[in-house]
């Protein structure tokens, strides 16, 4: 039990002149001839949420591995409290000193949050584990850092959110004061992410320092109070965030001025003789009641909500990755079964899935393998592929949506996210759809890679497909004509273009 | 969307693509190469412990007794490309061809006695390996049970069936076509290495260039992703497990033509020689990878192990031990050459 914290409070002594809990100095690091790091510094000071931000590529997670010790730096130091780092084999000494909260949960689902916390550490008596100590000690852990899950949960049972704080709580057990948020808002909706954000505050107030990584750049301005910026493996600037507005942000990040497409949705108008191309009507299914929209040709409607109101239940079935109980589903007229893939695809309905790790992409294969998945069987005849049409296809799709590949043969895994989310956009956009649904397609990609995917989605408006957005974040949703706001299953509101974003999140959250 | 990104995309991924490209072209074959090194060590050392290993009788000798093999390994590649497993298809490689002889077989020859036309017993050979594999296709795809252990308790239920229709006797005295595979021969070399030869081909070409190929990799990479994507991915691990059914039998029916009989003890035992051949030819055991021509070299490499061990007359208590030591080294070979992790 040597490496649990002594249960008595603080045990962080901190120099008076309050020395900078983690402090990186001229770290570089390469892989090969690729150049991850060069030259960077990062300066946290205690009892504050530094925000580090950058786009895919910039070197984030190779710090964020440099500072929790998983990678030594080819140059340059790591001082943790103004004390050079433990060496890199010694893990426990890491452990008392750091710790990051990745995207993917590291917990093991399958048992108890008790022993997820004491993994590998557990209480025994006369050499066995002893299961009343160890819960125990998990209840008078979770209890002390305000965690409210039961410690005999299946830890693959708690909302993600729990998870998170679990997994917060066995890194301070292990005496870490300073903890990384690799993404954590990533996979929560707007209440989720509050209720992380006051924990976050909490925690910070008791003597937590954190190092938040995210991609919505919003949030660093509502929970951090510095920021540090990386781009292309350097470091651009660290400033405190009252002294860095949003603009100039993300001129740092981007090394230049980008202004996200706000598509001139106001002065548009819609061909009042457009015809309908999805048309939805009376549809219910697992969580989702008597749903009824329709939407025509050069329209985009969007559908936002939290993440269980429905919207991606509705998405899925208009996709035919989902079933439905009651209602019609008519793709230019055509009735749509339930459940079918097939069917959506030759009705003329593309589709990019909400998670593209798990449904959009086979990262085993190549590009090319992945973005002419749905047209396999119109590449040549009696279903065989002619591998120059492939390629041709391929090219095509990189050019056109600006895929920062070697080329068709290149491992869908090797890309960047941004990247890949573009890969699954040409998967969509392969068969010539007519109908595009989109569930959260900006998700989890850089601010470049964002504004070439919303880009793309306005010319395929303008080629006259009718395009459904199911996103819970805002910017997808600027360019849509209408947006729909769903709760509990079922269509609340209805917002014309030219909504503010503080009328459109009060619709959502139910104020 | 600017301007400048996807008009300057083009140009750098012409010129970086070809020759990066090439460069990939080239890691690829060399995982498929990744054997050789120890299929050359292996030819090196029988041609040092026999003069006549080199000789076109013993290369033939070679072929002809990997052929069978051959075909179990080319049906459990596909399966495990998809991302499941088939145990059972040893059972298969019995069971098949036994209950065709006995439809064929007079009732003093241990048959049915029915004495059904040669050409019907054949056919039902086919049969029996695709009903099984539709079997275990409906417990694992339609059922969603564990393949695994669904196709261990039908390697064991198929062999005890085999065990019981023949009451653990051996058939002889097959009709004439029961042999062809191997007694008929072109260019010197019997039918099955030619069918053997050409199953791989056709697997070969069809897993490259077709879209059903490439389903399955799809499906054994990610098969949510290949659901989304429009793939059938039940109809299609279906259609494997019978493919691999129909493989099984066939490969059981060349076995019997080699043999000359069949024994109640046909097949067993060989799964584990053909994981062995799958995995060391770069079949990965999480699907979605390896290629048949990686499968092939397995297969070889494995035939020319059996033969230098007979050929060096190692004491036959022994062959097994050095067999299977030798398959563990051809893995590490195969992983230092090939650079990959053999999964």
């Amino acid at each position: 039990m040597a490496e649990v914290e002594d249960p008595s409070g603080r045990t962080l002594v901190r120099p008076l002149d309050a020395a900078p809990i983690v402090e990186a100095i001229g770290v570089s690091k390469r892989y090969g001839p690729t150049v991850a790091l060069d030259n960077v510094r990062i300066r946290v000071d205690p009892d504050q949420s530094h925000a580090l931000v950058g786009r895919n590529g910039a070197g984030k997670s190779t710090l964020v591995g440099i500072l929790t010790g998983l990678r030594s730096p080819d140059a340059g130091e790591i001082r943790f409290s103004g004390a050079p780092a433990p060496p890199i084999a010694d893990r426990a000494a890491w452990r008392s000193l750091v710790a990051c909260v990745y995207q993917h949960s590291t917990i093991i689902p399958n048992l108890t949050v008790a022993e997820n916390l004491f993994i590998n550490r557990q209480p025994t008596e006369r050499g066995l584990i002893s299961w009343p100590a160890l819960r125990r000690q998990a209840r008078a852990l979770l209890d002390r850092w305000n965690v409210s899950v039961s410690e005999n949960a299946r830890a693959g049972d708690l909302r993600i959110e729990a998870r998170q704080l679990v997994e917060i709580a066995r890194a301070l057990s292990y005496g870490a004061r300073f903890i990384i948020l690799d993404e954590p808002t990533a996979q929560l909706d707007g209440e989720e992410i509050k209720g992380l954000f006051a924990r976050m505050r909490e925690l910070q107030a008791a003597g937590v320092t954190f190092l938040f990584i995210s991609h919505h750049l919003q949030e660093v301005y509502e929970v951090c109070q510095a920021v540090t910026v990386l781009r292309d493996a350097r470091h651009i600037i660290s400033a405190p965030v009252a002294d860095l507005p949003k603009g100039r942000l993300i001129e740092a990040m981007t090394g230049e001025q980008v202004h996200l497409p706000t598509a001139d949705t106001g002065g548009r108008t819609l061909a009042a003789d457009a015809p309908v191309a999805l048309d939805v009507h009376n549809l219910s299914g697992e969580d989702f009641t008597d749903v009824s929209f329709t939407v025509r040709r050069g329209e985009i409607l969007g559908i936002s909500g939290a993440t269980s109101s429905g919207r991606i239940g509705v998405a899925e079935a208009v996709a035919g990755l989902g079933g439905f109980t009651a209602g019609t589903i008519r793709i230019d007229q055509k009735l749509l079964p339930p459940d079918d893939v097939p069917a959506a695809l030759a009705l003329g309905v593309g589709c990019v899935p909400k998670s593209r790790h798990k449904q959009g992409l086979v990262l085993s294969q190549s590009v090319g393998d992945n973005t002419t998945m749905t047209i396999n069987r119109k590449l040549g005849p009696l279903g065989f592929i002619a591998p120059r049409r492939k390629n041709e296809l391929t090219r095509q799709t990189i050019v056109s949506l600006g895929v920062v590949t070697e080329g068709p043969d290149q491992l869908v895994s090797r890309l960047s996210g941004g990247n890949q989310q573009k890969v699954v956009m040409g998967r969509a956009l392969a068969s010539a759809p007519s109908v595009l649904v989109l569930m959260d397609p900006t998700a989890g990609v850089d601010v470049k890679s964002k504004e070439a995917l919303l880009g793309v989605v306005e010319r395929m408006r303008q080629e006259g497909k009718a395009i459904l957005v199911v996103s819970g974040e805002l910017e997808d949703l600027r360019a849509c004509d209408r947006v729909l706001i769903m709760r509990h299953g079922a269509i609340v509101a209805e917002h014309k273009a030219g909504w503010t974003d503080n009328a459109l999140v009060a619709s959502i959250e139910g104020i | 969307m600017t301007v400048n990104e996807p008009a300057r995309a083009p140009v750098g991924v012409s010129q970086a693509a070809s020759l990066s490209a090439y460069r990939r072209v080239v890691a690829v074959r060399l995982r498929d190469l990744a054997l050789l090194p120890a299929l050359v060590a292996l030819i090196v050392v029988g041609t040092f412990i026999s003069p006549v290993f080199l000789s076109p009788a013993n290369i033939t000798t070679i072929l002809t007794s990997s052929a069978a093999l051959a075909l179990l390994v080319l049906a459990e590649s596909l399966i495990v490309i998809t991302g499941k497993f088939d145990l059972s298809l040893e059972s298969t490689f019995g069971f098949a061809p036994a209950i065709g002889a006995m439809l064929v077989l007079p009732a003093a020859n241990y048959g049915f006695g029915i004495q059904l036309p040669t050409a019907v017993g054949l056919l039902v050979i086919v049969l029996i390996g695709a009903i099984i594999g539709f079997v275990i296709g409906f417990m694992v795809v339609g059922l969603r049970l564990n393949a695994f252990i669904v196709t261990l308790a039908m390697l064991i239920i198929v062999r005890g069936m085999l065990v019981g229709a023949t009451s653990g006797r051996t058939l002889f005295d097959l009709p004439d076509a029961f042999y062809a595979l191997m007694t008929v021969t072109l260019v010197g070399l019997p039918l099955s290495v030619w069918l053997a030869a050409l199953a791989f081909f056709i697997a070969g070409i069809v897993l490259r260039y077709h879209r059903l190929g490439r389903a399955l990799y799809a499906i054994g990479g990610n098969a949510e992703a290949a659901r989304a994507a429009g793939i059938r991915v039940e109809r299609v691990t279906w259609g494997v497990y019978v493919l691999a059914g129909v493989l099984a039998s066939i490969g059981g029916l060349v076995t019997t033509g080699y043999v000359g009989a069949i024994s109640a003890n046909q097949g067993n035992g060989m799964i584990f020689t053909v994981f062995a051949a799958a995995v060391i030819g770069g079949i990965s055991l999480d699907g979605g990878k390896g290629t048949m021509f990686g499968a092939l070299t397995g297969v070889l490499l494995l035939g020319v192990v059996q033969n230098v061990l007979t050929l060096a007359q190692v004491p036959s208590f022994w062959i097994q031990a050095i067999y299977g030591a030798i398959i563990l080294g051809s893995l590490m070979v195969a992983r230092v050459t090939g650079g990959e992790a053999q999964e």
